[in-house]
């Protein structure tokens, strides 16, 4: 029987984190939008159900990429 | 003139019966069109009301002109009601959806106020949500078999297609006709149509099945008259005639009790037709056909496809002052620049407003009237009257009157900025401007290092040209689409225009060790690159003075250039001696010097990145790699020509000697196949893992037979002279490769089709010449013989059959690839990236947050990389780093 783990301790899953309100706003304000014109994330994604974010969350992905190296990204987590 | 309105949203919706009668100015009573006269019939399909014909004449509802008036709708009132194939997979879904007694949706009262409320805010925060939460509900109400409402059960409904329903009730089966669809869509609450995601203000579901049917006005089916005098009627009106026909004859027999059985008949025909009016492509029935046999183009037929309303005419356009013709190559003309025919500049002009600066000049372009180069065509006054000069009898009174404010229509002339284009355009480089240089002849000139950006060559290929009318439009040409602000593709990072085919072989003749120039020669050379200033020191004094090539090229290179790199000649040699390279294919620029190496494809090619050319592009700006190419190209084509440059049968003939070699190499091949088969045969192969024993066969005797074709070629690579014209091109990278001449000097080697050796033809044989089963090479495609010798009539059919799969996948891969781009194009075409670095939708939804993630310009790149550091290193030490 395998052990149950934690899926955001994978290497292949890249770190995401619960933006709190005022980094949220900042960020916002930073990219002159609104909360929906970011790119979107269904609640029921894994990583999002194991980091307890809810509907109208901001989480920020920090991943590995070909071009950076290092890339910050942000999801705004909707109902689904 | 603007009232400074903007369309903030539209709404689409459907005609109610009652909107289609409130819009129409005539019922349409009868199917004739016109009388013995020739004059249209009141209450017929070409009813005056309906649109006016021929000019001159008053529209009787509005009054205007023909040029005025949009024409009017009409309407018929169908005996029976028929349904609307446009809508079928609707009706369809909510017939499933709703009790078929009390109309109500299928969903029980409890969740419906849920989703009711939850809709309401959706609506408001998720509209795209709200839209999946509608399909929800209507997935769910298609599956509920009772009525939560009154308890009613449920039957399937089937869709025939394309028009009709049946239900499958436990008694049978039971067709329902429109009259029974339209009253159970009649019967859905207003409330319940929301839940399912129409709008019930705009659009009752039961508007979907027709009573009325609007008839178009005349302007959108406009009769024409043919030379005979004979009228010939639109496909629509046709289609419309036919429809009121049967409208009729149905009404008659109503009218008149007539069976059942006819009355159906005739309903099913009305509704074949109200259906081929709609749209003549729906699967099922047979299109509806003119008396000729072609089907008729109906309405959607209009709309769709690439001729279609949308493709054909709201998206594409045809324009004025634009040119097409043959190209040719001219290498006399500098890179920005395109040679157009001189009765081309005397036909597409240029608007110049007269300025007390250009007055002088201006005159004499009228003057010269649009005849005469450089002339004018036409005159604008000031009020806007325009003056065509092919008509005015004293062009120099005229030109007399000529004062500031007037706007000259001139010919174009040397140095104008034009739009050159070659379809298919697929990239951005597909149109670049270049400066018009007007040349006699019929073709449009171009220099040769601009066909790869549009893919050209001269086996017939023709251009378009567009001339900008604007001052603004010419300065954002000339500023961003300007052929030298082209020359790096953001496609590789690396320059797409360089030198190719001739360019290069001069490029390695002029730079090659072996090239000393006397004093006439260098400076013919140095006159054509338009050099200016002294000869440099001859390297050799005596006997004779000479100069060498690198001493010329390096008179091009901009002075603080310091590079180093491997040419295309590289033998790749296990240990690299860099600067002492015996094949002086190491090269080494230092301060705008070039000290060592030759210059081949991979210092100055096109489409190679990290190049020589590519360097002074991003060092030292595109005015410069410009002016490098102009220029040193010319004097490599000279020196090319001076030299004298061509390929023989001698460059690829091998002594006897090789050619022993090669046919030993070749019998051993085919024995090793025998013996390959031989052992298949007894059942001693031992099959590839993952592999049949025949599949096995088959790789195993391709590699023996490939690798034959390679140590053939190797043997007479061996032997062909490194020095003759065909070598050099195949070395310098400017045209073949060592592959081909071995194909033209050794043998050509296995021909295939779908990677296999050839296995079609005849039943378990290619040719009748072979005997069934035979498996050897000769049987199955391999060519012995080179190009050289040629090929025997068997070996020239197996050629010709790989040769024929080659020509057959570029025409499927274009048609693919093409119809992929432009879905491709039509997905991103509203991207783009924000001065913020971001990229964004035209909403301002973010697409990434930096473009590429790192936010680098792959044009701007070091091929892809955002610095290449190793060269900032060199260029500031002048050396390689040491680490």
């Amino acid at each position: 029987m395998l052990k149950k783990m934690n899926i955001v301790d994978h290497v292949l899953v890249p770190k995401h984190e619960v933006l709190s309100p005022g980094e949220a706003a900042k960020i916002l304000k930073e990219l002159g939008i609104k909360p929906h014109q970011l790119p979107w994330i269904k609640a029921s994604d894994p990583v999002i159900v194991a980091i307890n974010a809810k509907p109208g969350d901001i989480v920020r992905i920090i991943r590995k990429s070909p071009t950076a190296g290092k890339t910050i990204v942000y999801r705004y987590v909707v109902p689904g | 003139m603007s009232t400074g309105k903007k369309i903030k949203a539209i709404k689409f919706g459907i005609l109610s019966p009652e909107d289609i009668r409130r819009i129409s100015v005539t019922t349409i009573i009868t199917s004739d069109t016109y009388d013995e006269d020739g004059m249209p019939i009141e209450g017929g399909l070409m009813d005056r009301r309906l649109g006016i014909l021929e000019p001159g004449q008053r529209c009787p509802i509005c009054g205007n002109f023909m040029s005025e008036c949009p024409g009017h709708f009409g309407h018929l009132e169908l005996a029976r009601p028929v349904v609307h194939v446009g809508f079928i997979k609707i009706i369809h879904n909510l017939l499933r959806a709703v009790c078929r007694s009390c109309g109500r949706l299928l969903i029980n009262p409890r969740s419906m106020k849920r989703y009711l409320k939850l809709l309401k805010k959706l609506e408001e925060n998720w509209p795209v949500l709200a839209e999946r939460l509608n399909v929800h509900i209507l997935k769910k109400a298609m599956k509920t078999m009772t009525c939560p409402h009154c308890g009613e059960r449920q039957y399937k409904i089937r869709l025939e297609k394309p028009t009709t329903f049946y239900e499958e009730r436990k008694e049978g089966i039971v067709r329902l006709t429109p009259i029974e669809v339209r009253s159970r869509l009649e019967k859905i609450p207003d409330e319940d149509v929301k839940l399912v995601g129409i709008d019930p203000d705009h659009s009752r579901p039961e508007w979907m099945i027709l009573t009325v049917l609007p008839v178009p006005p005349i302007a959108v089916r406009p009769s024409i008259l043919l030379e005979s005098g004979v009228r010939a009627e639109d496909d629509l009106t046709h289609k419309l005639v036919d429809i009121v026909r049967i409208n009729e004859r149905l009404k008659e027999n109503i009218e008149a009790g007539a069976p059942q059985l006819i009355i159906e008949d005739l309903w099913e025909l009305l509704q074949y037709h109200v259906t081929t009016y709609f749209d003549n492509e729906v699967p099922g029935i047979p299109p509806a056909k003119h008396r000729s046999g072609r089907p008729l183009r109906t309405l959607a037929q209009r709309l769709k496809g690439k001729e279609g309303r949308f493709r054909g005419h709201l998206s594409g356009k045809r324009v004025d002052f634009s040119a097409r013709t043959v190209i040719s190559p001219d290498p006399n003309l500098s890179i920005n620049e395109v040679g157009v025919p001189l009765d081309i500049a005397k036909i597409l002009t240029i608007p110049e407003r007269v300025a007390p600066w250009n007055i002088e000049e201006l005159r004499r372009y009228v003057v010269n009237g649009p005849e005469k180069w450089p002339g004018a065509n036409y005159i604008v006054r000031p009020d806007g009257r325009r003056v065509d000069l092919r008509f005015v009898k004293d062009r120099k009174a005229l030109a007399e009157t000529l004062a500031p404010g007037f706007v000259v229509e001139r010919h174009l002339k040397d140095g104008d900025i034009v739009l050159f284009n070659r379809q298919p355009s697929l990239h951005r480089m597909s149109i670049m401007a270049h400066a018009v240089k007007v040349l006699p002849g019929r073709t449009f000139r171009l220099n040769l290092t601009v066909c790869p950006p549009y893919n050209a060559d001269f086996d017939g290929d023709e251009m378009n040209l567009h001339v900008p009318q604007t001052e603004e439009a010419r300065a954002e040409a000339r500023i961003l689409m300007l052929v030298q602000n082209q020359i790096l593709s953001p496609r590789y990072g690396g320059p797409i225009i360089g030198g190719l085919q001739d360019y290069i072989s001069g490029a390695y003749l002029l730079t090659s060790k072996a090239t000393l120039l006397e004093k006439r020669l260098a400076s013919d050379l140095l006159a054509t690159a338009k050099y200016d200033d002294a000869l440099p020191e001859p390297v050799i004094l005596s006997p004779k003075v000479y100069w060498t090539g690198k001493q010329l090229i390096s008179l091009f290179l901009p002075p603080k250039l310091n590079y180093s790199l491997k040419a295309n000649i590289c033998q790749k040699c296990a240990v690299c001696v860099k600067e002492q390279c015996p094949h002086d294919a190491f090269v080494v620029i230092r301060r705008g010097r070039l000290l060592a190496g030759v210059f081949d494809k991979k210092s100055i090619g096109a489409q190679v990145p990290e190049s020589v050319l590519h360097r002074i592009i991003k060092d030292f700006g595109t005015d410069a790699a410009r002016i490098f190419i102009d220029n040193t190209f010319r004097m490599f084509t000279c020196f090319l020509e001076y030299r004298g440059f061509t390929m023989t049968l001698d460059d690829v003939e091998v002594p006897a000697e090789a050619t022993m070699r090669i046919r030993e190499i070749l019998e051993d091949a085919y024995d090793r196949v025998a013996k390959l088969i031989d052992a298949y045969k007894k059942g001693e192969l031992e099959p590839i893992p993952g592999r049949t024993l025949e599949e096995t066969l088959e790789m195993r005797i391709m590699e023996v037979l490939a690798e034959a074709r390679d140590s053939a070629g190797e043997v007479a690579a061996e032997y062909l002279y490194k020095f003759n014209n065909a070598y050099i091109m195949a070395r310098a990278g400017a045209r073949g490769n060592i592959l081909n001449l071995t194909q033209m000097a050794a043998t050509l080697g296995q021909q295939s089709v779908r990677g296999q050796r050839i296995t079609r033809g005849y039943k378990d044989r290619t040719l009748p010449h072979f005997k069934p089963g035979d498996l050897s090479a000769a049987a199955r495609g391999f060519v012995e013989r080179s190009f050289k010798d040629g090929l025997n009539p068997i070996e020239m059919f197996f050629h010709a059959a790989g040769g024929r799969e080659g020509l057959v996948d570029t025409a499927v891969r274009t048609s693919q690839s093409g119809y992929m781009q432009r879905r491709l194009i039509n997905a991103l075409q509203d991207i783009r990236v924000e001065y913020d670095g971001t990229v964004r939708l035209t909403t301002g939804d973010i697409v990434q947050f930096a473009y590429g993630e790192d936010g680098v310009d792959p044009a701007k790149s070091d091929h892809g990389k955002p610095v290449n550091i190793d060269k900032v290193i060199e260029r500031v030490l002048g050396h390689k780093a040491v680490i």
